[in-house]
């Protein structure tokens, strides 16, 4: 026990939770967004792959992870457009849309990477994002080794969360986007487009998966594997119901599950736990069925989730 | 005199189709400042689909609109809110979960791109004063009452400066006093200078609010009447029907024994966000041929009631006995093997299934058991038989009995349920705004049924928000204010003031 | 102005229901058309490799059969419960779970060599039901999302199985995380000598017209459309719905295990990593193509199958990647999702 203790109660540890949550945050705001204004993105797991290979693709090419990011992103809201055509114009189910979408994603980076990269015997890599520590904070001691001195991507995720609490709660936008989630004819109704509304959070949606799926290869990990998502992008589909589709309860539930798989990630390496490893890898997602179990009765979900809204309909 | 002036609004030639159905066929309509417009006519004449067309919620297929004379194009609800028209919808258009403020604020620019709550708050204010329309601004609308939500749905138009106010069927969920109220208010504005458009299909109602009056039938204008005093209430019933509206005959009541019985019954709290009232020690009789009505403001625990007897609810104290039987855990297939008949509230939503075919949702209850499956295996023949066999004596109008329940008019879908629920004799009817949506025809025809079904010695329980149809048909009327029976009235003693006082909440010697 | 405008269809013609998938189809074969291009291959060249290869010999049609069984069953299991709305995407989990029950029982020396087919059968059936029963626990008892939770399931029996072959299970003789080879007895019986045609397939072809029978001809199947179709009313007409979503997860999970069950007994003869490479997801696409006929699942699940066997065969011969496959799929599946709108809606051209 005091083993166990022993390997998590070290500044390492705590960085690592938070870099481990950081593609976690950026996927699962994405996903309250849409599923705030009543899309269900069950692309996500896809649109993380995808970006993953995109993002990575174009920093090998150009030599510029940042714009591998954007490369990322923006793959990740064609992506998202493509879900909102199905989802939103036709009002085809979210749910078969949604893997339809996956699939299609995670066939399309995996027949991009093989043609660009071909089968070398040394998989490309590229130089990962270094960490940057932010000057002053990051020499105190303990907290500034735990907190200030991350990927940028990590201070940017961080930052994600206030500005969504903002956006949402306190501008206009955010209100029209709950309604539309909500009522949406309440919201046609006083002048809202309830498309345009849904277009544009999964765009938003998009690009904050295909920046956390870049992440994982490009600053995670320094190159892209075809398991690099594996669950990821589900999994942040149940942190947002239990996370309440509120951006800080998200972040709790991000961090939740970080602190999970980091700890798993110490034990395994530690070998103070002499289970085979598969069970670690696991871990996490037992847990999050658990954690599904215990809210899901008391969850409210937007009231308009999953449901199409067609205007002339009578 | 009125014509001197441009008018507010003004619609021409306006036409609509939905597939076959002419909604809207050449239709006028003019508005002036400081008017009250009458839009009169039966369900399905095509008034909802004229206003819907300048809220631009419908792109019309030909017409003009002018506005103020300018002409004008609306093609989404954004415009026309931009020129000034404020709807208030039959079914409204809010967001429970959110305040009355933010309500106010949906689709409205922020303050550099933020909200702007404290200005809203005044204005909010304002409206109130000038009005009479209070609301609290930080209360969240699922804790409204229906009549406050409605008032909110005024304000909402207000608050976007609206200069005219369409109103669709406002006092279908209002009290008879506060459909008063509502009247006032609406003076009041009508004196400010807004252009009031009030949509009904009561007489009683157009004659006391408005000043002129516009009549449709079947998608075009039949008659308009320029001074509303100038016409009886039966001669605005006449251009409305197209003929004189001959009320169904009803037998006198020879009551029998009890068939349904409620004993102190109380329910727990329902999960649902909005609306509803958990039952409190409700008691309730009905005997066998005898129609007892059950009226109330809408959320008042008329669902509860009927959700309760159609074995979807569960009480947590008191009785309920069905045909002499005490059904301590009420289920739905307990209730049915009772005889019991159930038309639910929700055709669509709760009766039928819209993307089944029609013979699938007409054997959908009793599908478990023969004639229509032995052995758990269907037999289409005997299905087919029995399906057919009700189309014909339900008069139900579909290309084949597999077409998709969903496709069938609002009449046809009630009639499956009629011939899905009366087809095995029940000794208990329970119906739950059985012709709500419903034209004048199909509305007729559902209490022709529900007569015979009385005459035949049943007991019919019908919760009705329609005043008329509970005074057309009820022997007695219960009514009910917040999960409680106020006080059951026998047909006789029965009166529009003292109904609606008791569905205020009044007590029943205050509403004597 | 021209308006496309979308009316509602009282009816579906049957012919349509043959022409959408064979549209969406050809629409798929279109798109992915410009990425065989962009892989520098010629279009025709590759695509007769893809779609001909497959029946190009007898000894390729059988493979092509061969590889359809395990769809058709997850075609199967996804066609029964995405009838009732329970979203299983969870056939690829439920397939181990079968998969490993066979491998388990095709393995114990102690039982008589004749029991082993049908015990592989059963208990391979049961522990499918088993991994579907706890999503569809979790959806009745607590209201949890079937998607996450099937999905998830996936990923934990995946890791599950690896535990074992890498630990416990795994097969001294070999190098590899295997589970040991079942016993010969437990071998399906080969029904054309000299390939790999095995029970398994023959199975699949019995199983669609029986869940066929059951989906249209009996009270549960009638149940599982009404309660998918709309639970409400299901309800108020007093239909049990934790019965039968429950009931429904059984079925499609004991139909997905018995996908894993034969590729045990006819195919690989133990369990180990690439067992099923995304069987499970290739389930939902084929069960859609087939609009959820249990009878559409078999054309639909050979079509996929000479795809997958068909994507090797080009990739050999063009360099086109071989994950065109997978892209294939989920292309099909938009596309088909698309065409079944024309099932429920006719386009009128408006002025």
């Amino acid at each position: 026990m005091t083993e166990i203790l022993g390997e998590i109660l070290q500044v390492g540890f705590f960085a690592a939770i938070l870099r481990i949550a950081t593609p976690l945050i950026l996927a699962t705001i994405g996903e309250m967004f849409t599923e705030r204004g009543g899309v269900l993105n069950l692309g996500i797991e896809g649109i993380m792959l995808l970006g993953s290979m995109a993002g990575f693709s174009a920093a090998y090419f150009s030599g510029s992870l940042w714009l591998g990011i954007l490369a990322a992103m923006a793959v990740g809201a064609l992506a998202a457009l493509l879900m909102g055509f199905l989802t939103v114009t036709l009002g085809l189910s979210q749910h078969v849309s949604g893997i339809g979408t996956t699939l299609l994603c995670t066939g399309l980076a995996f027949f991009l990477y093989r043609l660009i990269f071909g089968q070398p015997s040394v998989p490309p890599n590229v130089e990962a994002f270094q960490a940057v520590p932010l000057p002053l904070v990051s020499k105190i001691p303990v907290l500034g080794p735990m907190l200030f001195n991350h990927f940028a991507l990590v201070y940017l995720a961080l930052l994600l969360v206030p500005a969504a609490a903002f956006v949402l709660y306190h501008t206009p936008w955010g209100l029209s986007l709950r309604a539309v989630g909500e009522n949406p004819r309440a919201a046609d109704g006083a002048g809202v487009s309830v498309a345009k509304m849904r277009y544009q959070a999964l765009v938003l949606s998009g690009m904050l998966m295909g920046a956390a799926g870049a992440y994982l290869s490009m600053a995670q990990f320094n190159a892209f594997t075809f398991g690099v998502i594996s669950g990821r992008g589900w999994v942040c589909i149940a942190l947002v119901v239990f996370g309440q589709w509120s951006p800080w309860k998200c972040l709790a539930g991000a961090l939740l599950f970080g602190f999970v798989d980091a700890l798993q990630l110490r034990l395994q390496a530690s070998g103070v736990i002499d289970i085979p490893y598969q069970f670690f890898l696991m871990l996490p997602f037992v847990l999050t069925i658990v954690a599904m179990g215990a809210v899901s009765r008391s969850a409210t979900p937007p009231a308009a989730l999953l449901v199409p809204f067609r205007k002339e309909e009578r | 005199m009125t014509s001197a002036r441009t008018p507010l609004l003004c619609m021409r030639g306006m036409s609509k189709s939905f597939g076959a159905v002419r909604a809207n066929q050449d239709v006028d309509l003019v508005l002036y400042a400081g008017d009250v417009l009458g839009l009169l006519g039966e369900n399905g004449a095509g008034k909802t689909t004229l206003m819907n067309m300048l809220f631009g919620t419908y792109a019309p297929d030909s017409g003009a609109i002018e506005i103020e004379g300018r002409p004008v194009t609306i093609s989404s609800s954004a415009d026309a809110l931009a020129l000034g028209v404020g709807m208030v919808h039959q079914h409204f258009h809010l967001v429970p979960r959110l305040t009355v403020l933010d309500n106010l604020m949906i689709g409205r620019p922020g303050n550099r791109g933020r909200l702007d709550r404290s200005g809203a708050r005044q204005k909010l204010e304002e409206i109130g004063d000038r009005f009479g329309l209070r609301l609290d601004p930080d209360e969240p609308v699922s804790a409204l009452a229906i009549g406050e939500q409605q008032r909110l749905e005024i304000v909402k138009a207000l608050f976007r400066d609206a200069r005219m106010l369409i109103l669709d069927e406002p006092t279908a969920v209002l009290t008879p006093q506060e459909a008063d109220f509502l009247f006032d208010a609406l003076r009041a504005m009508a004196g400010d200078g807004l252009g009031i458009i009030f949509i009904s299909h009561k007489l009683y109602e157009v004659k006391a609010i408005t000043n002129r009056a516009m009549i449709m039938r079947r998608g075009k204008v039949t008659a308009t009447v320029d001074d509303i005093g100038s016409v009886s209430e039966r001669e605005l019933g006449e251009l409305m029907c197209g003929h004189e509206i001959v009320p169904p005959q009803k037998a006198p009541s020879e009551p029998g024994k009890v068939l349904l019985r409620l004993k102190e019954v109380t329910t727990a709290p329902g999960a649902e966000a909005s609306g509803g009232a958990p039952l409190r020690e409700v008691s309730l009789e009905v005997r066998a041929g005898e129609v007892l009505g059950i009226a109330g403001v809408s959320g008042n625990g008329q669902l509860e009631v009927a959700e309760l007897i159609a074995g979807v609810r569960r009480q947590t104290a008191g009785e309920l006995n069905v045909t002499g039987e005490i059904v301590i855990y009420p289920s739905p297939r307990a209730i049915q093997d009772l005889r019991v008949g159930r038309i639910p509230e929700d055709r669509l939503g709760t009766g039928l299934i819209s993307s089944l075919p029609m013979a699938d949702s007409m054997i959908l209850p009793r599908v478990h058991a023969a004639p229509f499956s032995r052995y758990g295996v269907l037999d289409r023949a005997r299905i087919q038989d029995f399906v057919e066999g009700q189309v014909e004596r339900f008069d139900i109008k579909c290309a084949a009995i597999d077409v998709r329940t969903g496709t069938l008019s609002g009449g046809n879908l009630q009639k499956v349920l009629l011939a899905r629920e009366l087809a095995f004799d029940p000794l208990v009817v329970l119906a739950a705004q059985p012709t709500r949506g419903l034209d004048v025809g199909a509305a007729q025809f559902v209490h022709e049924r529900f007569l015979e079904v009385r005459a035949a010695g049943g007991a019919i329980l019908l919760i009705s928000e329609d005043l008329e149809e509970l005074f057309l048909l009820s022997d007695r009327i219960a009514v009910m204010y917040e999960g409680r029976v106020m006080d059951t009235l026998a047909i006789e003693e029965a009166t529009v003031r003292r109904v609606g006082m008791l569905m205020a909440g009044a007590s029943s010697e205050d509403a004597a | 102005m021209i308006r496309l405008r979308l009316e509602t269809r009282s009816h579906t013609p049957g012919w349509l229901k043959l022409v959408l998938p064979l549209l969406a189809i050809l629409a798929t074969l279109l798109i992915c058309a410009g990425l065989v291009a962009m892989a520098g291959a010629d279009v025709l060249a590759a695509y007769s490799k893809l779609l001909l290869s497959a029946v190009s010999s007898r000894f390729n049609f059988v493979e092509t059969l061969v590889k359809a069984a395990p769809i058709a069953f997850t075609g199967l299991a996804v066609a029964v419960a995405f009838r009732a709305k329970f979203w299983n995407i969870g056939a690829e989990g439920q397939l181990l779970a079968g998969a490993m029950a066979a491998a388990f029982i095709g393995g114990r020396a102690a039982l008589p060599g004749w029991s082993l087919v049908p015990l592989m059968l059963l208990c391979g059936m049961a522990a499918g039901a088993a991994w579907a029963l706890l999503p569809a626990l979790l959806k009745t008892r607590y209201r949890v999302d079937d998607v996450v939770t099937t999905l998830l399931l996936n990923f934990i029996m995946f890791y599950l199985m690896m535990a074992l072959v890498d630990g416990p299970w795994k097969d001294p003789l070999s190098g590899y995380p295997d589970s040991p080879d079942i016993r010969v007895a437990a071998e399906f019986p080969i029904l054309l000598g000299g390939t790999r045609l095995h029970l398994g397939v023959l199975l699949a072809f019995v199983a669609a017209p029986l869940v066929w029978f059951l989906m249209r001809r009996t009270t549960l199947g009638f149940n599982i459309r009404a309660v998918g179709e709309n639970a409400t009313a299901a309800r108020y007409a007093g239909i049990r719905i934790p019965v039968v979503i429950t009931g429904t997860a059984a079925l499609s999970g004991a139909l997905a295990g018995l996908a894993g069950v034969g590729e045990v007994g006819g195919i690989h003869f133990q369990v180990m990593a690439g067992l099923s490479p995304g069987y499970g997801y290739t389930g939902i696409v084929i069960a859609t193509l087939a609009l959820l006929n249990p009878l559409g699942v078999l054309p639909a699940a050979f079509f996929f199958a000479v795809i997958i066997t068909g994507a090797e065969s080009m990739s050999r011969a063009t360099g086109v990647p071989v994950f065109l496959a997978d892209v294939f799929q989920g292309v099909a599946l938009i596309s088909m999702l698309i065409a079944i709108l024309f099932t429920q809606y006719r386009v009128r051209v408006q002025r």
